[in-house]
């Protein structure tokens, strides 16, 4: 046996040697992802983006340069000055663009935080039990899944009031039952497999195995959710803020943007074209991060 | 008095049913079992007899539903299993009963490291802090040959074989009163099959634990047990001493059993397998499950249901044929 020839070397190469190889699964994935050139041009524009919006956020005023109006420098094109030009109120909207990032991403990944947290432990505990708690949980979300989710966004945006969190939470709980049928999906395929019964035969609770021993296992397809989400995630507040039910007004909020310059789309195409590219630009990177991810995490596309 | 103290586990008439749409399975119909202190018992039948499903029950795994257990007592070390809540029974699995699974493949948790895994299970039983958990995981390592180092690994990095003897260790980590082998050696080849079934036999003897081991292999029985039961259509018809059943065979199906083994003396020789199949077990006939396929069955055989019958003080036989005073089986006391 490997492990009687193994035994006589020196301890020391042998274990770090094993040691590499432990973090294969991990390190193949992140080959994987390396090799998939979307998922890198994605990684490389979220990582600027995200530093560009942490830049601006740190040290440039938001009384001063983000929301104060300057009626002199209204409605000018495209400078050096002004790179993406100013809006109605003469405000910079290169800065409030950078700015504005903080709100999409923060509003996208918290977002999807809450539908994560809530929608993940629903769909363990539904694949994990069966029976009547599947039923009563699994058909629960066939209804709210059933009821259009901007409009369920909405509704809960307007009940609570225009402000961030609202914001956050009612985004997330839109995709609740999306991201509870991913994790039951992937629950049920772990559930029933052997060493779940060996983890049941040594006394293991039923907590344990829950998040323990089955979670661990589901978790690729849960990740790539994640990462696909997130995406649809900033859309939903972009298109909420752009109703005026997201972030409220002077706050330089990519889809609030837009809607200010609804008004003025025909002779200051600039005031729309920008944060617009931004929702884009951003969405379209996490998606290729995510379908990258998922590449990756497939085994069977493995060369 | 003496007698029941010995007794580890006890399992009386237990019954166990999966009821599907389809119809009501008797996967164990009403079984016996005493089993002393230190013993192996060898659970011995073929593919569908319901020897999982008695192993299942004694830990209370059997999935639920289809399956239910009908009625029985199974006691452990005086405590009736059956009457436990889920939390005292987590308390019991892996510390007074551990099973050792049929495929060690799939009986790892892909995702922790082996030494994890061992560590997992000290640490469920005893106050012990996760160092310490692990230090003795990596001594239960060492024990059943593997290099301690080897603990950070994980389970796709060891060999069958080596699998088996983690999921060994686990079973053993923490000192239990009661193992349970479910065809440990199935998905073994020859070679590594023998070098476990050794460990199994050292360990059992170092830790003075009971087993069940449950296999269709009659060579591995007579080799680790000290009794024997043999599975019919959910029913023991036959058990006894490793001398009782080998030696001086009694039921027809025990027979039909070793016949259907290969001679290595007489290697030209046909086998002489039992003729027929298991009957469906949603529709078991009214008398002997086996007189269909029995060479010796009466038309009596097919209405009356046998009982229990002692032989001698350790030797049980459920045949009907045995009623007659006279009868006897081709392979009777071969010695």
């Amino acid at each position: 046996m490997s492990a009687k020839q193994a035994s006589p070397k020196p301890n020391q190469p042998v274990s770090k040697k094993t040691n590499n190889r432990n973090r294969s699964q991990f390190a193949e994935i992140m080959r994987n992802l390396k090799r998939n050139k979307g998922a890198v041009i994605g990684i490389c524009i979220i990582a600027l983006i995200v530093v560009l919006t942490v830049i601006t956020n740190l040290t440039v005023d938001y009384n001063e340069k983000i929301i104060r109006q300057v009626a002199s420098e209204r409605l000018q094109k495209p400078s050096t000055e002004h790179p993406f030009g100013t809006d109605q109120y003469g405000r910079d909207i290169f800065l409030r663009v950078l700015y504005g990032g903080r709100y999409s991403l923060l509003v996208g990944i918290v977002a999807v935080m809450v539908s994560l947290s809530i929608g993940g432990v629903l769909g363990i505990i539904a694949g994990y039990f069966g029976g009547l708690t599947e039923s009563i949980i699994m058909r629960t979300c066939d209804i709210f899944s059933s009821i259009p989710s901007m409009l369920l966004a909405i509704c809960i945006s307007t009940a609570f009031g225009a402000n961030i969190f609202i914001l956050m939470i009612s985004v997330g709980v839109v995709t609740v039952p999306a991201f509870a049928r991913v994790a039951r999906a992937s629950v049920m395929t772990v559930r029933d497999q052997e060493f779940i019964e060996a983890a049941r035969a040594i006394g293991a609770s039923r907590f344990s195995i829950m998040f323990t021993h089955i979670l661990p296992n589901s978790l690729a397809p849960i990740i790539v959710q994640v990462t696909m989400r997130v995406g649809s995630a900033i859309i939903t507040a972009a298109s909420l803020s752009f109703l005026g039910l997201g972030v409220p007004a002077p706050a330089p909020e990519w889809g609030a943007m837009l809607s200010e310059g609804r008004s003025f789309i025909r002779n200051y195409s600039y005031m729309t074209m920008f944060p617009g590219l931004a929702i884009v630009l951003t969405v379209l990177s996490i998606n290729l991060i995510g379908d990258g991810l998922r590449d990756a995490m497939d085994p069977k596309l493995k060369r | 008095m003496d007698m029941s103290l010995d007794i580890i586990l006890n399992v009386k008439n237990l019954v166990v049913h999966y009821e599907t749409e389809s119809g009501t399975v008797e996967a164990v119909g009403g079984i016996d079992i005493a089993l002393k202190k230190k013993h192996a018992l060898g659970l011995v039948g073929e593919t569908g007899a319901g020897k999982t499903t008695t192993a299942r029950a004694l830990l209370r795994l059997i999935p639920d539903p289809p399956g239910v257990v009908k009625s029985g007592v199974i006691e452990l070390d005086g405590d009736d299993i059956l009457k436990k809540s889920v939390r005292e029974l987590e308390t019991i699995r892996g510390k007074d009963i551990s099973m050792i699974f049929q495929d060690p493949m799939t009986a790892l948790n892909p995702v922790f490291t082996v030494g994890e895994q061992i560590a997992e299970s000290i640490r469920l039983h005893e106050s012990v802090s996760n160092k310490e958990a692990y230090e003795r995981a990596k001594k239960m390592l060492e024990l059943v040959g593997i290099p301690g180092f080897r603990a950070v690994e994980y389970p796709h990095q060891f060999s069958g074989g080596m699998k088996q003897r983690v999921v060994i260790a686990i079973a053993l980590a923490c000192h239990t009163k009661l193992l349970i082998a479910d065809e440990p050696t199935t998905a073994l080849d020859v070679t590594i099959q023998a070098q476990v079934l050794e460990l199994m036999k050292r360990l059992k003897n170092e830790y003075e634990t009971a087993m069940i081991m449950i296999t269709h292999d009659l060579g591995i029985v007579a080799d680790m047990c000290d009794e024997v039961a043999v599975m019919y259509a959910g029913r023991i018809i036959e058990k006894g001493t490793l001398e009782d059943v080998f030696n001086h065979t009694r039921h027809p199906y025990t027979e039909g059993l070793f016949n259907s083994l290969p001679n290595i003396e007489d290697r030209k020789a046909k086998l002489k397998p039992i003729p027929g199949l298991m009957p469906d077990p949603t529709a078991l006939p009214e008398g002997c499950a086996f007189s269909p396929r029995c060479p010796y069955a009466k038309e009596l055989c097919g209405k009356k249901r046998p009982q229990p019958r002692w032989i001698s003080d350790t030797h049980m036989v459920e045949c009907l044929r045995y009623e007659e005073p006279v009868f006897r089986i081709v392979r009777e006391d071969i010695n």
